[in-house]
């Protein structure tokens, strides 16, 4: 007892004097979390080696690595180690994680016991799943997690997915060159108009074209505008999204974004989605080299490897940026999606010309467990583990690993400072970039969770890649996108479409 | 001997035959007389729906089947006219005969998925090599981006992978060719090229129709190479039939409509090969 208050106190001392490295035994055998030891709870190091799960065996269908797939394995590793488990790991390219779930789940097979995948796949999932049990729900961990993700990972009050990881899209941006007095004056003198955190769509178009294509950290390569997932995958529709909002999102007209809720039309090629889709067409211009064939590790080897002045999505490329062997460590900034000049209005018909901005919570990756498994106890021990604080203090500081915060303690400043060496201002400007739009903004989107969800996506994926390929014009592609969105609300039902839709409409209208 | 001796006999490969030919084969066709998809789990019946929607309202499958066939057609040439060309050099005496036919051989036994990985990362427009050397020239070509560049990337990155089958085939085929009618062109003095196009590609010619069939089967089931190098991108510039069913199949959960997409597919290319075949028959042995 007498060591172990050494321990902690030698901790505790070295993080006030230094901010470095906490030590404890966990921390030496498992290095992972050598910043913060072992912390204290119901699903912690310590917690986890009292059970003894020898000879029971659990299957994990994953991501590929490294994105979740590399977490996956690491806690995967570490829970065998503490428990006797025998941990089986598969990885599986996001494209084809649903599918991989979904077969095994209707014809009643359970080859995985737990399945990661997308948070908006809950309304088709919900029925295969295992609600988490109460014990889990109630428990200390779980109750750091913000309202919007418990609600991400529930469904008419029940949580069925366990919560590991939280998103959001929001602009990263070359903080070294957009507070550059230098580059504000060059920037002046040229266009006339002042260097800042783009406030609109138009302005960050205007400033990623005057710094595409030119060396302007002096680094010896050429260095471009944006980076974004425009690659024609299952991702980039939620790109599109979040450039659409500013346009297409009108607190004034509730009722729906994707949909009109009363008549179940979809509103995908209404002027707003146009307008976004117009802009992202124009963006094609200031992408590095075959951008439009970036997916989102593109994006995040781009902009955290210092190619592009802006970038916007998950937080992965953000993370990666701030890593210690970042070449532009303390050099990236974060602010909210850009905002739009105006705002359609799909009741009036016409354009309300005011300043409008609305943050777009894409929500990302969760974890869940198969009702048909036979290891529910051992299943959610370790989806417990793998978010238990100290994994995820160490987690969220890896760009690669696609792990971001989701809980209330995440939006500490300090936590990024002590832990992770960023810069105070930096810190305060990621967390409070992330708390506005998680708990204070009152114009939010959240995405489509409705039956057959991957179709509408797929079909979005698909016309405005036609778009940004210039088969189509902006308008056409999206034409064609409502047009098979009507057929999809047509072969599913407009009614069940419209039960499950109206839940997601009911958070944004609340608001 | 009892007659039904010889049924005893035949009943293991029947039974293999069933399950793993006609067993799913039979069912494809009942999925695809369902609505089966993510959120109607069943084999309900539909009857034809599926088929009608796939002929009055899917231009998005006949483009893909048309750019396939562009696709399978180009790369199933130029397999061929390499592949024979590399046969013929190494199947006269030549120095390290052995070595050139196994480095021809290599990039085959290579795993399609792995390679094409490889391949991305080579042709990546902004951080892969070949645009470096390109960059010294001042170009930056668009390898995966341009809609002509990218189908271009597909049939080389299929040529390179495959080109050593049609290789090994032509290979064994000139290998085994007799020698007397090469002894009477040199002998009437028929020169090389005289001696090739009357005397090896006429003989080459039933060889070269199998090579080439064997090779458009696997060519129109084009996929993997797609899926990792363009997901059938820019826009749908390189998204073939195959890839288009999986979409709806795998991506999209619409099961029952897929297999309907599958069983016309599968339909259409025996149609399409047997033609193709008696085509062949006729303009390189009858014509000769």
């Amino acid at each position: 007892m007498k060591k172990r208050t050494n321990i902690s106190l030698l901790a505790m001392g070295a993080v006030l004097l230094a901010g470095t490295a906490q030590a404890d035994k966990w921390s030496d055998m498992f290095p992972h979390i050598k910043n913060s030891g072992d912390i204290p709870g119901e699903c912690s190091y310590a917690s986890m080696s009292k059970k003894d799960y020898s000879g029971r065996k659990l299957t994990i269908n994953t991501h590929a690595v490294p994105v979740m797939g590399e977490p996956t394995a690491l806690h995967a590793e570490q829970f065998a180690k503490l428990t006797g488990a025998e941990v089986n790991v598969i990885h599986t390219p996001a494209g084809d994680l649903y599918s991989k779930a979904m077969v095994p789940f209707q014809t009643g097979q359970a080859p995985y016991d737990i399945v990661f995948g997308f948070s908006q796949w809950i309304s088709d999932w919900k029925q295969y799943l295992e609600p988490v049990p109460a014990k889990y729900v109630n428990m200390k961990q779980m109750q750091d997690v913000t309202q919007s993700h418990i609600d991400v990972n529930s469904w008419d009050g029940t949580m069925y997915q366990f919560p590991i990881d939280g998103d959001r899209h929001y602009l990263k941006y070359r903080k070294d060159v957009i507070d550059n007095p230098e580059m504000q004056a060059k920037y002046k003198a040229e266009t006339g108009k002042e260097l800042r955190v783009p406030q609109t769509w138009k302005e960050y178009g205007e400033i990623a074209t005057f710094f595409n294509g030119w060396d302007w950290d002096n680094d010896g390569e050429l260095e471009y505008g944006s980076a974004e997932v425009m690659a024609k995958d299952n991702l980039m529709f939620a790109a599109f999204f979040s450039r659409s909002v500013a346009y297409a999102k009108n607190p004034r007209t509730p009722g729906g974004f994707f949909f009109d809720l009363e008549t179940m039309e979809p509103l995908i090629n209404g002027p707003g989605f146009v307008e976004a889709l117009t802009d992202w067409v124009e963006a094609t211009k200031y992408v590095p080299p075959g951008g439009i064939n970036f997916t989102l590790g593109d994006e995040t080897m781009s902009f955290g490897g210092g190619q592009t002045l802006f970038s916007y999505s998950w937080d992965d490329a953000f993370v990666a940026a701030m890593e210690d062997d970042s070449l532009i460590k303390n050099k990236v900034g974060a602010a909210p999606l850009p905002g739009a000049e105006k705002v359609w209005n799909r009741v009036t018909g016409e354009w309300d010309n005011e300043y409008n901005q609305a943050p777009y919570i894409v929500w990302g990756w969760t974890s869940a467990v198969a009702k048909k498994s036979k290891n529910h106890d051992v299943a959610f021990d370790y989806l417990c583990f793998f978010s238990n604080d100290a994994n995820h203090q160490a987690d969220i500081a890896i760009g690669r690993f696609g792990v971001n915060p989701f809980r209330k303690s995440d939006f500490d400043p300090d936590l990024y400072v002590k832990n992770q060496g960023w810069d105070a201002e930096i810190a305060n400007e990621y967390s409070d970039t992330l708390l506005d739009m998680e708990e204070k903004s009152t114009n939010r989107v959240f995405p489509l969770r409705t039956p057959g969800v991957a179709q509408f996506t797929s079909a979005v994926a698909t016309g405005t890649s036609k778009a940004l390929a210039g088969q189509l014009s902006p308008q056409e592609a999206l034409d064609e996108v409502a047009a098979e969105w009507t057929k999809i609300v047509k072969r599913i039902g407009a009614d069940t479409i419209r039960e499950a839709y109206a839940i997601g409409v009911a958070l944004e209208d609340a608001e | 001997m009892n007659f039904r001796h010889k049924y005893m006999f035949l009943l293991p490969g029947l039974l293999v035959l069933l399950g793993i030919l006609i067993f799913p084969i039979g069912f494809t066709v009942r999925l695809s007389l369902s609505s089966w998809d993510s959120f109607y789990p069943g084999l309900d019946f539909i009857g034809i729906e599926n088929y009608i929607r796939l002929f009055t309202d899917d231009l998005r499958f006949w483009e893909a089947f048309g750019r396939l066939s562009l696709l399978s057609l180009t790369t199933v040439f130029l397999q061929y006219v390499i592949g024979f060309a590399l046969a013929l050099m190494v199947w006269k005496d030549i120095v390290f005969q052995r070595f050139f036919r196994v480095l021809f051989l290599i990039p085959m036994m290579t795993t399609p998925v792995v390679m094409t990985v490889i391949w991305r990362t080579f042709f990546h427009e902004s951080l892969g090599p070949l645009n470096d050397f390109f960059n010294l020239f001042g170009m930056t070509p668009l390898w995966l981006s341009s809609e002509l560049l990218a189908k271009f990337t597909v049939v080389l990155v299929e040529v390179w992978q495959w080109t050593p089958f049609m290789f090994l085939l032509l290979l064994a085929g000139l290998l085994s060719l007799p020698k007397e009618p090469f002894l009477a062109a040199s002998i009437d003095g028929a020169g090389p090229i005289r001696t090739f196009v009357y005397v090896t590609f006429p003989l080459m010619a039933p060889i070269s129709i199998g090579a080439i069939i064997i090779r458009l089967i696997e060519a129109s089931k084009i996929m993997d190479t797609v899926y990792v190098l363009t997901s059938g991108g820019p826009g749908t510039a390189t998204e073939t039939s195959s890839f288009y069913i999986f979409i709806k199949g795998l991506r999209e959960f619409q099961f029952g409509y897929s297999a309907a997409l599958s069983l016309t597919y599968l339909i259409i290319m025996i149609i399409s090969f047997t033609i193709i075949a008696k085509i062949l028959v006729k303009l390189m042995v009858r014509g000769n």
